[in-house]
């Protein structure tokens, strides 16, 4: 007991930093002389866990092949920028096929356990040395984990945010159905967030295509809150400031009942019942007359 | 910064180049309000194209401007508002009530155009449609 005390201390007390490098270079060349078996062992011990499920058996040695050599590079140099940029790479190539988080975070562990295993057998008559080998190893090896996994994870949220952005961009479209005349079907509840989306591609969709009138038709949203509500009134007066008449369609009993408590001058909302009336409305405010010509009716196409 | 007033034809065009003052604004409105009967405008087109703010002051000056001139006789309209811009007006409360707005100069005039026919059909006892 007392000794290995002594020992703990003795090595405390040492010029940590040279020993430190000096260790890693001996940790290093072990790992490279063993790099064959221990790979195999890593690969090994992946498939017995169960992980990386979504990748054939080759795609796992080939993948562990070069975690392996940027591994131990990363022990080497002792700088982590190459094995980031490697991170993210595999992660872009792997997120998609849905490997998890907890995957990579335990391929990872897994490989630090097949490595620290391969030292106590190397180091096992000799504790002190041993016990420095470690010293030297489990920093690295832990700021390598950390490494990897958050560049796993901030891959991911970047993936996530990209998604988001395009989900958004998907919600509102602006479609110009005739001559200066606008459609924004809107499906789904709308949040604060989506709600000045919203507003902002109506108002930039009232000039670049120079509208004049806009359907808006909520048919596709349940219910909406009061701030919500107050944003939609806004935007159609904003509407009218850029010469624009807005026709709100497809009201529902819930949002009629909204606007009515936040007393909406309804001089200023033009709501017509459904889509289809919206848009004849439009048509009769842009001047237009839709006629049905006999030929259609008689022979449908 | 003055305002230059132009006169096409029937109409005044006053074309805002810069951020103005409230002076400048008071000014911009005495101008107009006292040219209109002068040249004898059916309307008046004020383009705020260029203005990337308009603040309670301007709108009220605006709001008036219109009112103004509509008491001697001719039109108005608000041009060029950015959709930024009419955003925030209305956030804060600033909605022009009761004057006629158009995305550009040349739906401005159009605009003009067709109201100055509406009113010589009602006068002639035409229906305006």
């Amino acid at each position: 007991m007392s000794s290995s005390r002594d020992l703990a201390t003795t090595t405390r007390s040492e010029p940590r930093l040279e020993s430190t490098a000096s260790r890693l270079r001996e940790l290093v060349a072990h790992l490279r002389q063993q790099r064959a078996q221990l790979r195999e062992e890593w690969a090994r011990l992946i498939t017995e866990a169960k992980l990386l499920t979504a990748m054939t058996k080759e795609e796992i040695f080939a993948e562990a092949t070069s975690v392996y050599d940027n591994y131990v590079e990363a022990l080497e140099t002792g700088t982590y920028e190459a094995l980031q940029t490697y991170a993210r790479n595999l992660s872009e190539r792997i997120i998609p096929r849905g490997v998890e988080t907890h995957e990579v975070v335990g391929i990872v562990l897994l490989l630090r356990d097949v490595l620290a295993r391969s030292l106590f057998a190397k180091y096992h008559e000799d504790f002190t040395e041993l016990n420095r080998i470690l010293d030297a190893y489990e920093p690295a090896a832990n700021r390598i984990a950390i490494t990897v996994a958050v560049g796993f994870v901030q891959e991911r949220e970047r993936i996530i945010r990209e998604q988001q952005e395009a989900i958004r961009e998907l919600s509102t479209p602006v479609l110009q159905v005739r001559e200066r005349l606008l459609i924004l079907p809107i499906i789904g509840v709308i949040d604060p967030q989506r709600a000045r989306q919203l507003t902002e591609q109506l108002l930039r969709g009232i000039r670049t295509n120079r509208a004049k009138v806009v359907v808006l038709d909520i048919t596709g949203v349940p219910y909406i809150d009061s701030p919500v509500a107050n944003h939609l009134v806004q935007t159609v007066e904003a509407a009218r400031l850029l010469g624009a008449t807005v026709i709100v369609t497809g009201l529902s009993p819930e949002i009629a009942q909204t606007l009515v408590n936040i007393g909406v001058d309804l001089g200023k909302m033009n709501t017509v019942g459904d889509l289809q009336g919206g848009i004849e409305e439009a048509e009769r405010l842009l001047g237009y007359r839709v006629v049905l010509t006999k030929e259609a009716t008689e022979e449908p196409a | 910064m003055q305002v230059p007033i132009l006169k096409q034809g029937a109409y005044l065009i006053a074309t805002v180049q810069s951020a103005l003052t409230d002076e400048d604004l008071k000014q911009l409105r005495d101008a107009l309000v006292g040219q209109v009967s002068k040249v004898r405008a059916r309307g008046v087109i004020v383009d705020v194209t260029a203005l990337d703010v308009i603040d309670s002051f301007a709108t009220r000056t605006l709001r008036d401007v219109a009112h103004m001139i509509r008491l001697r006789g001719a039109e108005t309209v608000i041009v060029g508002i950015q959709p930024e811009v009419a955003f925030s007006m209305v956030k804060l409360g600033l909605t022009l009530e009761g004057v006629a707005t158009t995305l550009d100069l040349e739906e401005g005039l159009r605009y003009l155009q067709r109201s100055g026919k509406r009113k010589v059909q009602e006068h002639e006892g035409r229906p305006h449609r």
